[in-house]
């Protein structure tokens, strides 16, 4: 049987709004537990929220970046259930009238499709607070820090067919929601949860599936690997004349499984209904064009300049113009070298891999722009070869000091002194001489592989410093002789 | 003339200049407190040492030639008001171990203005009822009659000012709260227009039904109350910015060509016909002093029951929601789980009638029932704004009794909710609508008073206290004295 798989997202970014969006608590990360959890955000009794307008203002931001319809009036409503992380028994939501109503996001693939993905709406609300079940003795342990966070949830259609498909939005979304500066995009922190909704059905079949959904994902990599696990069982009971009940459903990274959370008999009645403590919100046109021309630019808008402006490629303009922090960083490096195609080459070959390899990200690489665009200066103007280059960048890793110290203390400089270089490759061809000679007497073609040799033993003698277009040059004149 | 027999204005006038000290005022209350509230239960704490604390503290500055312009003049607060450090119980056992740690803006307005704080009065649990009788603290008697209820919800408010036991108190009004409790223990009360007070640190029942208001012995010290507990507040979004009105200015005014709007709904063939007479005679006093009578209709009042207690409810269920047993008030012996927390704390810490709503507005805004029920109520409730705005456009003021009843038996309707919800069938409405309207004690029958509601237009408030002030000038109702609260 052919089966086809139906995704659509629903995505919660916080907003990095100072304050909380109904109370002025910080939104800081990591302060001790319940520091910034102010009567509103614990619900004392006669407390009342009041809106945060930042919170608002990068609502309409996001809908901008997508081309959505910014609804002029939207109103805020209660959610209602009970649970202890959530202090009032409601969370204040927008249900009926969001602030961002219906736009488009482009994602792109691997092989160079592209594909439109819809967004049904997005809206204000709150966060909720963080239980905590270790170190309370089989208790529980309430940290209202994060209460009153706020958020905007952004709702696709189900409009993705495939895992890849689904982790493209969802890394497009990172880039626009970073790059508008509405969100510091810390996966690791939960400033942005993917909820995946994942159902199949066979292939020609016009009617949906039924979904289930699986919450809370927060790393592009879990959503990959709960999408596909999802399928498969879905998949596997069909096949085996089973039916999917719709559920909620947990994935487990550790262990690569998800379980159910509940199905949609034991659902919550919300008992939505609007929050009488908040007024609708307006927004007029004029506050809607002044944050359009405050709009920063946009990842596809970047991408196209830096194809432009410094003559990358596709491939590499995406790598580098995805992420805000990548882009900037790639600029100024671009600054201090000057050669656009060497700092792309750097950037995406030799940091990416070092990043990846200890799980950083651009903002903590060890390695500052204006060193790295140190090391490419000193690269061009031959003081160090590219292999030498590569040291270099190692020790600026390790803390060892600016690429120039590095070069310095280590004596790493090339060398390039032509008698110097004359009397090593004149000293290398006498200590070789039935290699030389063969050389001599061998082909064209025989030469080219005997070359390397020399060029080798040169190398070893210089540790590695020697220009390698002067010892080229002086091996070449020097065998021929 | 005793201290208690003082308005709040000749309490505020004395001892600014000096006639008595604010801990002679105050300690006279807190003596007939003691000596009388046994019977009345109109308090649940009476905060003496602050009480005290404070009363020196304004006779300092009154020494300093300083102090707000209340300074000195002992009230009480009724205890939906949070108030820092002190227990904040709404009656209910949920709370009777919550200490506030914030005050609501009423308390630090009215504090700020220099008031010396009694004590808390009883209501019902969170303003729920019509009676006092709901309250955890067990039932307020009416001082004209102690086997009669006050009304309600504030009923401790109205009973301790009656009774003199406070010249002046704080009181919410959600259906009718201030107004039923006012006619049925003698006293002035009146209810603002919806967003003119701050409901911050007020214990939410329907958000957006539930105003703050004064209760007083008279019109002109509802309006010298009034005045400081008004003005906008940054904390509560539905509070009102724009400029406060003076109250006290127009007072005096004539009410010559005043026109008064009587609605027929006011007035219904089964109302008690003694009630509806001293109505008229009171209105009549008004048209003496040169008003116009009209009548009018207000056609969709009818319906103001039944709606309300689809809105109040609904809002309630939500507004409760957050006491759960988790962070404050009641907690339930030796939970097994957090269902079982939930589940028994809340059982346990609200009373009936509080839960008896709860569940009402849970239905209501249950899935597959919001669109026939809240959803329809919130039509109706614009159905009644608009027949107010139209009434409004030929009267000033809209007047008739302010309940359908004298104040009846303890016990008479407590097993009865529905002839207890219609006990404020004439001040439902004016929440709905969200305009400001008062009740004032408008003659006696059978040795019981009798409220007359008088409801402006919006931010009116001083147009209805110019009238009913011009009608107290000219009558003696609102001075008369339950025959219990003799001398101590």
């Amino acid at each position: 049987m052919q089966w086809e798989t139906v995704i659509g997202l629903e995505v919660h970014v916080q907003l990095n709004t100072q304050t909380k969006i109904f109370s002025g608590s910080s939104t800081q990360v990591g302060a001790e537990a319940n520091s910034q959890a102010s009567l509103i955000d614990l619900g004392m009794p006669g407390t009342l929220p009041v809106l945060n307008r930042e919170a608002v203002n990068k609502a309409i931001l996001f809908g901008l970046a997508i081309n959505a319809d910014i609804n002029r009036h939207s109103a805020f409503e209660r959610k209602n259930y009970f649970y202890p992380d959530l202090p009032k028994g409601y969370q204040t939501t927008q249900l009926e009238h969001p602030i961002v109503g219906a736009g488009i996001v482009e994602i792109e693939l691997a092989d160079g499709r592209k594909k439109n993905v819809r967004i049904h709406h997005a809206h204000l609300e709150e966060d909720a607070g963080k239980s905590l079940h270790e170190d309370f003795h089989g208790m529980s342990g309430i940290d209202l820090n994060r209460a009153g966070t706020p958020l905007i949830e952004i709702v696709s259609e189900p409009d993705l067919s495939t895992s890849e498909e689904a982790v493209a939005f969802a890394r497009k979304l990172h880039s626009i929601v970073t790059s508008i500066g509405i969100c510091d995009g810390e996966m690791s922190q939960g400033s942005l949860r993917f909820d995946v909704n994942v159902s199949v059905r066979l292939k020609g079949e016009e009617k949906l599936g039924t979904r289930t959904e699986t919450k809370n994902l927060n790393s592009f990599k879990f959503m990959e690997r709960a999408i596909a696990l999802e399928v498969e069982r879905q998949i596997d009971v069909l096949e085996d004349g089973g039916t999917i009940t719709q559920e909620t459903r947990l994935f487990d990274a550790d262990t690569n499984t998800a379980r159910a959370m509940r199905s949609k008999e034991d659902a919550n009645d919300y008992r939505y209904f609007p929050c009488p403590d908040l007024l609708p919100v307006n927004v007029s046109e004029a506050e809607i064009e002044a944050l359009r021309d405050a709009l920063p630019e946009l990842p596809d808008t970047r991408k196209a300049r830096f194809i432009e402006q410094y003559s990358l490629s596709s491939y590499d303009a995406d790598m580098l113009a995805g992420d805000l922090n990548m882009a900037n960083y790639f600029e100024a490096v671009v600054t201090q070298a000057n050669d656009a195609k060497l700092a792309a080459n750097w950037v995406t070959g030799e940091l990416a891999a070092r990043l990846n390899a200890s799980d950083l990200n651009i903002q903590n690489s060890p390695v500052s722009a204006t060193d790295l665009g140190q090391i490419i200066v000193r690269l061009k103007d031959d003081t160090i070869s590219s292999k030498i280059a590569k040291q270099v960048l190692e020790a600026c890793w390790n803390g060892e000091g600016s690429p120039d110290q590095v070069i310095e203390a280590k004596g790493l400089k090339q060398m390039s002194d032509s008698g110097e270089l004359e009397k090593i490759v004149d000293q290398l061809i006498a200590d070789n001489a039935t290699q030389a000679q063969a050389y001599r007497d061998a082909d064209e073609n025989k030469r080219k592989k005997m070359f390397g040799f020399f060029v080798g033993q040169a190398m070893k003698a210089t540790q590695g410093k020697a220009n390698p277009q002067q010892i080229n040059a002086l091996l070449e004149k020097k065998l021929t002789q | 003339m005793s201290l208690h027999d003082k308005s709040l204005t000749q309490l505020r006038d004395g001892i600014q200049q000096g006639d008595f000290s604010s801990r002679e005022v105050t300690e006279h209350f807190l003596a007939r407190i003691k000596k009388h509230d046994a019977q009345l239960n109109s308090f649940i704490s009476v905060t003496e040492e602050r009480a005290l604390q404070q009363a020196d503290a304004a006779d300092q500055a009154r020494q300093k030639n300083q102090g707000g312009v209340l300074n000195g003049v002992p009230i009480a607060h009724k205890d939906i008001f949070c108030t820092r450090g002190i227990r904040t119980s709404c009656a209910s056992r949920m709370l009777d171990n919550f200490i506030s740690p914030y005050d609501a803006t009423v308390v630090d307005k009215l504090g700020n203005a220099g008031i010396v704080t009694l004590g808390k009065t009883n209501m019902d649990e969170f303003a729920m009822g019509s009676s006092n009788e709901t309250s955890f603290y067990g039932p307020v008697k009416n001082p004209w009659d102690l086997e009669r209820v006050p009304g309600g919800s504030s009923g401790g408010s109205a009973a301790a000012v009656a009774a003199r036991l406070a010249p002046a108190a704080t009181g919410t009004d959600t259906g009718g709260s201030i107004r039923q409790p006012a006619a049925l223990c003698g006293i002035t009360g009146l209810k603002p227009t919806y967003g003119t007070v701050s409901r911050w640190g007020m214990i939410a029942f329907a958000s957006s039904l539930d105003q703050a208001g004064p209760m007083a012995r008279s019109a002109e010290d509802c309006a010298l109350l009034l005045q400081n507990m008004v003005g906008h507040d940054e904390k509560d979004s539905t509070c009102l910015n724009r400029a406060v009105d003076n109250y006290l200015s127009d007072l005096d005014n004539d009410i010559n060509g005043l026109t008064i709007g009587l609605p027929e709904e006011f007035f219904p063939a089964d109302l008690n016909g003694n009630i509806a007479d001293v109505t008229r005679k009171a209105i009549a006093e008004l048209e003496k002093q040169g008003a116009k009578v009209v009548s009018i209709s207000l056609p969709s009042v009818k319906l103001s029951v039944p709606t309300y207690y689809v809105i109040a409810p609904a809002e309630a269920s939500s507004n409760l929601s957050r006491f759960d047993g988790v962070r404050y008030g009641y907690r339930c012996e030796d939970p097994s789980d957090l269902m079982d927390l939930y589940k028994r704390s809340r059982s346990e810490g609200f009373g009936d009638e509080v839960k008896r709503r709860i569940l009402v507005g849970t239905y209501a805004l249950s899935h597959g029932y919001y669109d026939a029920y809240y959803l329809k109520a919130q039509k109706v409730r614009r159905l009644i704004r608009d027949d107010f705005a139209r009434a409004f456009e030929k009267v000033d003021v809209i007047a008739g009794p302010t309940s359908p009843e004298l104040a009846f038996g303890l016990g008479a309707k407590k097993d009865d909710p529905i002839t207890m919800y219609m006990a404020d069938v004439f001040t439902i409405a004016v929440n709905l609508a969200g305009l400001p309207a008062l009740s004032m004690p408008g003659g006696f029958i059978d040795g019981l008073p009798v409220g007359v509601q008088l409801i402006g237009n919006y931010f009116r408030e001083g147009q209805i206290l110019n009238a009913a002030h011009r009608f107290q000038l000219a009558t003696d109702w609102h001075t008369q004295a339950p025959t219990f609260a003799g001398d101590i």
